[in-house]
């Protein structure tokens, strides 16, 4: 792709900052080094990450038996409330964009820093405080919030803890990743390298151009929807409070009309890495690449139409519920189109089961069950029966944590040695991968069954008849606990005394596999020109950076 | 841009970047709004006559007064940018404060139209107001809402203004580089645009 690139500098990003402080922590709180914003992202993501995960290890705690066993009820109101917000919107929604679009984007793209780094620096500032008032709302007078972290009417009014500040944190997180889209659109326009024409762009910069559109429409509309709630604490206005002629359902509508979008927001950029992970390991180039291109802005454009599958028992008219049922199912063909794909992809490709492909696998199987079970759910008919239940806590957790937690650590495993210039230890790396799958399994199956035999979700209690398969997600809680500290003992200790690794250990061929690992400051020291396409293998012959005791001639 | 000079000095500028992002950035405004405009379409459509009412109420002259000072100031925004691209900065600087004043002057108007309303018992959550019919509450709520909402982006709109003022006045914002200052004016013709919306839906459709 980027013939004749030659990079020798000196110093890496670590070592050079853009601050004048060369190093010290303020170097790093004020970089507007992409790299060292993705970088700040990735810390505080997997902190916040590792708090919800507590909360949900608490939460199964309290499941493990019925009555109750470890806190009262209305701390499990505000545990679930937490563990849902702290996931959602502090992990899922930013996390591959924030910490990997912010890395790899201009890296991929041949730039050599976002189209506005100082704003880049003020989203990521924008996150922390968002997340600070999160953290402050659990402690201010009032007690923590206890509505879910969807935050329905009317309750979100009437209840009297601090729903206000909570959700005024949600807003302010959504002004930061406004802002990253911003951003990554104007970076996509502006600033590809000589030569990258956009179907010359890998595939995870397609996925985060169509995630930041998404980013850009839809969080607007959720602004505006948490403004109203807190008007409607504060002075009772009305819009959404019957009593004075408003609409709850409205609420509803409000809601939904961002937040099925964001489900997109969570998987698209996953997808992506997925694209890039697959080609890599199978030494291929993807079968289909623009079909995977525009089905990501395909599943952008038909993901807003349907928001309402959300409501199909809140009192819609049918037609309406038939309509948005009907839209449902039209969404998941983008999707079939990508599995097809990275399937076909792998067929006759010689695959190198290194640990993010590992991962790419639980992906693949954890999404395909997450997906199937959403059209269980987007069924008219099923989606009464289950509405509610534990099935739908099983289904999100398959997509959400199966879909892109998995691939979270997936891109993690595969660009680490990139973004630190370490290796990890490969063997802990595979088995982690494989308890990971059985944890999973453990935790969120039993679920499924647990909702089609009809035990609601969000209760803090059950009927007896329910113990066992509770038991058993218990069990799963434990080891998925177990698996995510070996994660982040693997990681850490790679990065403090891990071996130096090699700049492309897995002989990828995008772009940033074209530059030292760490980068240099500006990510390449002479701007590349693109000649190939994004995943022809052809170029490993010629380039500077191959895996280790491979001759490509 | 088309200026060679520039660029060099600049290295990292791209001043049709900037303009991009300042668009996209609208576009999130313009949806914010949107919200608003929707679940103002859905409550009109359901309580015609109601809204009618309470419609008649509002001041149309204070609401024509504050259009045409907003038009105003639009105009010199515009002709504050063309004044710097000329390089005549002591004009463009005078114009912009006029925009600034007439900014200024729509708030003050806007005080005394609450003020007024608020004077009266019209405000959410007051008793007279609960003791009206449902859809006249939905209406001066949203008026509340939506003119309020409207009147932050105003205040936004002059705290950039007056930014970019400063920055035209020390010479960092100049003839060859003022892209600054077509955000700042891009974004207040955006806080026009959407009133112009506002007027007609509040205080002309009776
Ligand atoms: C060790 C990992 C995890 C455990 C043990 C866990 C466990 C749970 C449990 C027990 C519930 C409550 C179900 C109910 O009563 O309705 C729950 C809800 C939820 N979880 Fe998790 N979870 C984990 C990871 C995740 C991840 C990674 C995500 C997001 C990507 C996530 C997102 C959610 C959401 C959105 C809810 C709904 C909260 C609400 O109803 O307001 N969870 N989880
Ligand atoms: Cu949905």
């Amino acid at each position: 792709m980027a013939n004749g690139t030659i990079a020798i500098s000196e110093k890496s990003f670590f070592e050079e900052g853009t601050t004048k402080k060369a190093n010290g922590i303020l170097s790093w709180l004020l970089s507007t080094d992409h790299k060292r914003i993705g970088i700040m992202y990735l810390f505080s993501i997997a902190i916040f990450f590792f708090v919800g995960v507590i909360f949900g290890v608490l939460m199964r705690l309290e499941l493990i038996a019925p009555g109750r066993t470890i806190m009262d009820a209305q701390t499990y109101n505000t545990i679930f409330t937490l563990h849902g917000v702290i996931m959602i919107f502090l992990f899922i929604v930013p996390g591959i964009p924030a910490v990997f679009g912010n890395f790899f984007l201009p890296l991929q793209l041949g730039a050599k820093d976002v189209a506005f780094p100082r704003l880049n620096l003020l989203s990521f500032w924008i996150y922390l405080i968002g997340a600070i008032l999160v953290l402050i709302s659990l402690f201010v007078k009032g007690g923590p919030i206890d509505t879910g972290w969807t935050f329905y009417m009317p309750y979100s009014v009437r209840t009297t803890t601090n729903v206000s500040l909570a959700i005024f944190a949600a807003f302010v997180l959504g002004f930061s990743s406004i802002l990253t889209g911003l951003n990554f659109v104007t970076t996509v326009h502006r600033l590809r390298a000589p030569g990258m024409t956009f179907f010359k762009m890998p595939l995870f910069v397609w996925s985060t151009y169509a995630t930041a559109w998404i980013q850009i429409i839809a969080t607007p509309v959720i602004g505006i929807t948490i403004l109203l709630v807190m008007l409607e604490r504060y002075f009772g206005v009305g819009i959404f409070d019957p009593a004075l002629g408003g609409d709850p359902i409205l609420f509803q509508h409000m809601f939904w009309i961002y937040s099925h979008p964001a489900v997109y927001i969570m998987i698209l950029p996953a997808m992506g890495v997925v694209s890039e992970i697959i080609p890599t390991f199978a030494r291929r180039t993807i079968f289909g690449y623009r079909a995977i291109a525009m089905s990501s802005l395909a599943i952008a454009f038909i993901g807003y139409l349907v928001w309402a599958h959300h409501m199909f028992t809140s009192g819609m008219s049918d037609t309406a519920a038939i309509i948005f049922s009907f839209l449902t199912f039209i969404v998941a063909l983008p999707s079939a189109i990508k599995v097809f794909n990275w399937v076909a992809t792998l067929y006759k490709g010689s695959i190198d089961p290194q640990p993010p492909f590992l991962w790419v696998m639980n992906f693949i199987f954890l999404f395909t069950i997450g997906g199937l079970t959403g059209l269980v759910l987007g069924t008219l008919a099923t989606n009464i029966h289950v509405h509610d239940t534990y099935f739908v806590v099983a289904h999100f957790h398959y997509v959400m944590f199966g879909g892109t937690g998995t691939i979270f650590f997936a891109a993690l495993y595969y660009w680490f040695p990139k973004m630190s210039g370490k290796m990890y230890n490969i063997k802990l790396a595979k088995i982690n991968a494989g308890l990971f799958f059985i944890a999973f399994n453990t935790l969120y199956f039993p679920k499924f069954i647990l909702g089609y035999m009809g035990m609601p979700r969000r209760y803090y209690d059950y009927l007896p008849e329910f113990a066992d398969l509770q038991l058993i997600s218990t069990i799963g809680s434990w080891i998925m606990f177990l698996t995510i500290i070996l994660i982040i003992y693997n990681l850490v200790s790679a990065m403090l005394s891990g071996e130096k690794s090699i700049a492309n250990p897995w002989g990828g061929v995008t772009l940033e596999w074209h530059t030292p690992s760490p980068p240099p400051l500006e990510n390449f020291d002479e701007i590349p020109t693109v000649t190939h396409e994004p995943y022809d293998f052809s170029q490993l012959k010629t380039m500077k950076y191959i895996p280790k005791g491979e001759t490509y001639e | 841009m088309s200026n060679h000079s520039a660029q060099i000095a600049h290295k990292h500028r791209d001043d049709v970047g900037s303009r991009m992002g300042m668009w996209l950035f609208l576009f999130t405004e313009l949806l914010l709004f949107g919200g608003l405009f929707l679940i103002y379409a859905v409550y009109r459509h359901e309580y015609i006559a109601q809204f009618r009412v309470a419609a008649m109420e509002l001041n149309t002259t204070i609401g024509a007064l504050n259009t045409i000072i907003l038009l105003t100031s639009s105009l010199t925004v515009a002709l504050s940018i063309a004044a710097l691209q000329k390089g005549n900065k002591i004009l463009s600087i005078l114009l912009l404060i006029m925009t600034n004043i007439l900014a200024f002057a729509f708030m003050i108007n806007k005080y005394f139209e609450w003020s007024a309303k608020i004077h009266h018992g019209i405000y959410p959550g007051s008793e007279h107001l609960l003791n009206l019919p449902n859809g006249q509450i939905l209406f001066y709520g949203l008026y509340y809402i939506m003119t309020g909402l409207h009147g932050l982006h105003v205040i936004i709109g002059l705290v950039f203004l007056t930014t970019v003022l400063a920055f035209i006045i020390t010479g960092s914002v100049n003839k060859n580089n003022y892209v600054k200052l077509e955000n700042a004016g891009l974004y207040w013709h955006l806080v026009d645009l959407i009133w112009i919306f506002l007027f007609p839906l509040f205080y002309l459709i009776q």
